[in-house]
């Protein structure tokens, strides 16, 4: 009993309270600086990128380069960036909002996030080893046979997921027992947090799929190194096999990279719009529907490897179907800021240009889901305009609006509004300039993981670098008003914004070491 | 459901997962290296491994202790359970890609190369095959060679070793009964030939991989059947191993004293485990074996 009692006083300082904590505010505090830190390291590699497709031609890398970029740059955007920054969120926030002591389980949560500086370690390692074929560079897909023949690197890339797994796996079941069974009393689930609704739901997802994950790139080893045939015609296996078990995988992960978005998003808008959230129960179904569906639809990844005909259509219609809840979030976002006092400090600028920019990139996505313009699209700049309007406008926007909205409760003080506004209005333009050509670039038929391309392509190129710089420095900002953020600024009041609702207004900003030791009553 | 969590047992800060993470960064960079046979690879694996090992029996010890010493209440208790069955759904899903794998080489791709007949003429795409990259031989008497094996029959070491796996099964819930009734004679009796079973599976399974790369030319190289044959039931095979450790590791703690009719969450988590060790088995010899 006496370490059950002690604890409270255990307040370790210095390096090894960051090393050893098993409070769900420092590690979410852990999460979140190393997904802004991989943030720039990823970013730079796409400026790497851009920088090269300013010109056609050759300029600054060798294709060989080019090729680890563009894969490294995923990697890191989607495993390091957007998946860490949404568990730190989880972390801070999820126990705050359910009024719950801390996580589930406290040991467990450190270890889940101390896995991956080691597992980027291993990735990265690999871009110094340029004599012995460098980074990874077959995509992030990962594709046999190309990722069957790449050096050492490929190696890294595979083991270093494994450790990526172990870290979701673990980070999801924490989640999900949180949730389940740490709720303060009357908290019934139908009456939680829509962010923690859409984490809850992305536990599972993570659950279902990241161990796939791990088998596919097991296969991918063993084929490698062991003799196996999975994805060899000649024994018997199957490119195409690789690519069934990637997107299975593959479709699931894009949610887990939106849904938390969307659980963000359905914070920030009701604040803002002073107005509850519109249909709240409409929300879970949908973000449930989504998740669900997201199992059926993995083969529109796939519609020009020649699937059989009724194969295409199921995978059409499939996909074509979850525009419907995706539609019913966007209509209940629109219409929760219908007639509300609206005001726009910077989560909320954020959260609306969210709600415009991530439905072009679902309109987009619904275009590439009809088969026969797929077969037009598919591997060229459109696919990528797409998921970069869903996964920066989308799941970044998200990030950056929840972090200006509870920054202030993290940290105790208020943010600089004028520089919140220009990091925004900057991001907003530079995103639009480094994209929408994209759009224009791919329905001309430029391809995607190329180096170099056709004169006709230059000018919107052009605009894409200039505004991928734009978008890229405009973070810097970002990184500046943290930073002041937590070392100044005004106080922050306990309410924050005075049309925040939830347990974690309740509490101090910044709030106390260990919150809700006994649970709050919630009516 | 939610219950007033005030005295919901926060651990003080633990050194150990860190520790582990720096196991699992060797171990993994080990086995990197050995993979493409460069020098210290094995090196560093086995210093990843036991530092994984010691953390692992340090973290649990002192899990166990703070279990004993009656400082967990029922909330904590349903966390772990929570815990342990989403993580054996985890496993379930790891083990459904190959599976999925062994459906789709049978029901599509193996069909569709013997359909392409400018590739692979004269291929016959039959089950079980290595591919169309050699000639193929399935007949018991055959030399082993490139791509020449025999397939592993279900009626023989396979179906005794369902049946010893479905009797562990047995033993398991039947040392479960004996813990909930306080006997510890047959929770310890139980246990112990779970074990014993256990082991007996693993030394049958290890005489049949010994049997069919001596004698059946059946390796991992063997097309996509010796490939998904020997992932399958090798992920297996390690699952059951570290079943039989869970098992060790719960036998001693019963011999210890532990466990008490209302509280024995270890003991139900390995017997989850057992259990689920048990069902993929029998999924693979319908599909491996058997069909
Ligand atoms: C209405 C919703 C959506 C539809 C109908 C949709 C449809 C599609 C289709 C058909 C493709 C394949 C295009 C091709 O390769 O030819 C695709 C690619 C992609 N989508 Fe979506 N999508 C939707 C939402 C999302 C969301 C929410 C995300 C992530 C947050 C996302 C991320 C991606 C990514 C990353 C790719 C490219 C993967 C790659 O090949 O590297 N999509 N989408
Ligand atoms: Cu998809």
């Amino acid at each position: 009993m006496a370490t059950a009692t002690a604890h409270h006083g255990a307040h370790p300082t210095g390096i090894s309270r960051w090393l050893f904590t098993t409070n769900h505010k420092d590690i979410g505090t852990l999460y979140l600086w190393l997904a802004l830190i991989l943030f720039f390291v990823g970013g730079a590699m796409a400026l790497v990128i851009r920088a090269e497709l300013f010109e056609p031609g050759m300029q600054i890398v060798d294709p060989h380069f080019f090729n680890q970029m563009t894969t490294m740059h995923a990697l890191i955007m989607v495993f390091g960036v957007v998946m860490p920054a949404f568990v730190g969120f989880a972390n801070w926030q999820i126990p705050m909002m359910i009024g719950a002591p801390d996580m589930a389980l406290p040991r467990m949560n450190n270890w889940s996030f101390w896995i991956l500086p080691f597992a980027f370690v291993l990735l990265s390692s690999t871009l110094f080893m340029q004599d012995q074929g460098g980074a990874p560079s077959a995509g992030w897909t990962l594709y046999p046979p190309l990722t069957i023949q790449g050096g050492i690197g490929t190696d890294f890339a595979i083991l270093s997921i494994h450790m990526l797994g172990i870290s979701s796996v673990l980070g999801a079941i924490n989640v999900i027992a949180t949730i389940l069974n740490m709720r303060a009393p009357g908290m019934t689930l139908m009456k939680m947090p829509l962010f923690v609704w859409t984490w809850l739901i992305t536990a599972f997802l993570l659950l279902a799929v990241m161990p796939v994950f791990a088998g596919a790139v097991t296969m991918l080893l063993t084929d490698r190194h062991f003799g196996t045939s999975f994805f060899d015609a000649a024994g018997g296996g199957d490119p195409l096999l690789f690519q069934h078990i990637f997107w299975f995988f593959g479709h699931p992960e894009v949610y887990i990279l939106i849904l938390p978005a969307f659980g963000i998003v359905s914070q920030i808008i009701p604040t803002f719009a002073r107005k509850p959230l519109f249909g709240y129960n409409s929300m879970v179904y949908a973000t449930a529907s989504i998740a669900f569906l997201s199992f059926v639809v993995w083969a529109h990844h796939m519609f020009t490897v020649g699937l059989p005909l009724a194969g295409e259509l199921f995978f059409m219609y499939a996909t074509m179907l979850i525009a419907v809840p995706t539609g019913v979030k966007v209509f209940n976002w629109i219409t929760t800021m219908w007639r509300g006092s609206m005001t726009f400090e910077t989560p909320m600028l954020f959260a609306v240009a969210f709600v415009f920019l991530f439905t072009i990139g679902g309109l987009s996505g619904l275009m590439l889901a009809i088969v026969p313009a797929d077969f037009q699209y598919h591997d060229t700049y459109f696919v990528v305009a797409h998921f970069h309007y869903v996964l920066v406008s989308g799941a970044i926007f998200a990030i950056l609006g929840g972090a200006y909205y509870w920054l202030p409760k993290w940290t105790g003080h208020m943010y600089n509004e004028t520089l919140g506004k220009w990091h925004f209005w900057l991001t907003v333009i530079g995103f639009n300039i480094a994209f929408f050509p994209q759009h224009f670039l791919g329905l001309a038929g430029m391809p995607r993981r190329i180096p170099d391309y056709a004169l006709q392509f230059t000018e919107f190129n052009q605009w894409s670098t200039v505004g991928a710089f734009l978008l890229g420095f405009a973070q810097l900002l970002f990184l500046y008003l943290v930073v002041q953020t937590i070392r100044s600024g005004k106080k922050a009041s306990t309410q924050v914004w005075d049309g925040a609702k939830g347990l974690e207004w309740t509490l101090p900003s910044p709030p106390p070491y260990h919150t809700f030791a006994t649970a709050p009553k919630v009516k | 459901m939610s219950t007033a969590h005030g005295n919901y047992y926060l651990p003080n800060p633990s050194p150990w997962p860190i520790i582990i993470s720096f196991g699992l960064f060797f171990l993994a960079l080990g086995a990197v290296l050995t993979i493409n046979s460069l020098g210290a690879g094995p090196w560093l694996m086995l210093v990843g491994t036991a530092i994984v090992a010691y953390i692992i029996a340090r973290w649990f010890g002192q899990v166990i202790g703070e279990s004993e010493g009656g400082i967990y209440n029922k909330q904590v208790d349903r966390s772990f359970r929570w815990g342990m069955a989403w993580f054996i759904f985890s496993e379930v899903m790891f083990f459904a890609a190959f599976f999925g794998a062994l459906f789709y080489v049978r029901q599509f791709s193996v069909p569709w190369i013997g359909e392409t007949e400018l590739l692979w003429p004269g291929f016959d795409a039959a089950w079980p095959t290595a591919g169309p990259k050699g000639p193929m031989a399935i007949t018991p008497d055959t030399v082993a060679g490139a791509n020449q094996f025999s397939p592993m029959g279900a009626w023989g070491i396979p179906a005794i070793n369902t049946l010893i796996l479905l009797s562990s099964g047995a033993t398991v819930t039947w040392a479960h009964w004996g813990l909930l009734k306080d006997n510890r004679a047959q929770l310890i009796t139980g246990l112990f030939l779970t074990i014993a079973l256990g082991i007996i599976f693993l030394a049958l399974q290890i005489y049949e991989y010994i049997h069919a790369y001596t004698e059946l030319g059946l390796t991992l190289k063997a097309g996509v059947y010796g490939a998904t044959f020997f992932m399958l039931t090798g992920f297996h095979g390690f699952h059951v191993t570290l079943g039989v450790i869970m098992l060790t590791v719960i036998l001693g703690r019963s011999l210890k004293g532990h466990f008490r009719s209302d509280h024995h969450f270890g003991f139900e988590a390995v017997a989850w485990y057992w259990h689920f060790v048990d069902v993929v088995w029998l999924f693979l010899f319908i599909f491996v074996y058997w069909l």
